[in-house]
């Protein structure tokens, strides 16, 4: 950063600051993944086809619900983890960067949420909006 | 190497266009029956069995070399040998699953 003091001219760069705890978490997401988008596909599968009808009664169900905002949540943190990385590798121009990583944030909170609140409103609302 | 890469290229495809078209069906769910109908309409479109049949090959490649790193992880698996045979399984693997599911899925339809 600075070409002042020696600890100015370290500052942000080195490790990606938080390596361990993003590596985790990256572990942790990918083994809800694992058990909450198979489970997911497998209940897909099960399904009479994909009919209003048929989706919204199915998401109405608590467990149904509670299951499918959990994996909403896991798939946008374990993707904003890995999108991440892949930035951080590839664009290198340090504004660049910064406004990438701030896209990708949005994007998955957003995702999330809106994942989130589409789920709610299904389970709520009884299955018939 | 080529592994490796298309954990990535599979992570950010899923990334992008999976959480998008799940977003996108969930919001739709929501709306209403008119909006639900859209989405169906490009979901059963040659677009959408295409999207969907390449969505399920990312997704059980990258579950499947997901595992491998789980495996390198713990430390095991670095053998040349081993690590060359998981490779070239797993996306030999992928593709069977993703067939075996299409195929179930086109025999129930038809």
């Amino acid at each position: 950063m600075g070409t002042g003091t020696g600890i100015g001219r370290v500052r942000g760069l080195g490790s990606a600051r938080h390596g361990t705890h993003h590596w985790i978490h990256q572990r942790i997401t990918a083994a809800g993944n694992f058990v909450l988008v198979l489970a997911f596909i497998i209940s897909l599968l099960r399904m009479q086809g994909l009919d209003y009808a048929g989706v919204t009664a199915w998401l109405s169900n608590p467990l149904v619900a509670v299951t499918m905002m959990l994996m909403v949540v896991s798939i946008f943190y374990h993707l904003r983890l890995g999108m991440q990385v892949m930035m951080e590798d590839y664009v290198h121009d340090e504004g660049l960067k910064f406004v990438s990583i701030l896209i990708l944030n949005f994007y998955a909170i957003g995702g999330a949420a809106a994942g989130i609140f589409a789920i709610a409103k299904i389970a709520f609302s009884g299955g018939a909006a | 190497m080529a592994i490796s890469i298309l954990h990535r290229v599979t992570g950010n495809g899923l990334a992008t266009v999976g959480a998008l078209a799940l977003v996108w069906w969930l919001m739709a769910a929501a709306t209403g029956p008119a909006a639900y109908d859209y989405f169906l309409s490009w979901a059963r479109s040659p677009l959408g069995y295409v999207v969907a049949i390449g969505l399920t090959w990312a997704f059980f490649q990258h579950l499947l070399s997901g595992l491998r790193h789980f495996v390198l992880d713990m430390g095991a698996g670095y053998e040349l040998k081993t690590n060359k045979s998981w490779s070239i399984l797993i996306p030999v693997l992928s593709i069977f699953i993703t067939a075996a599911i299409w195929l179930t899925i086109c025999a129930r339809n038809i």
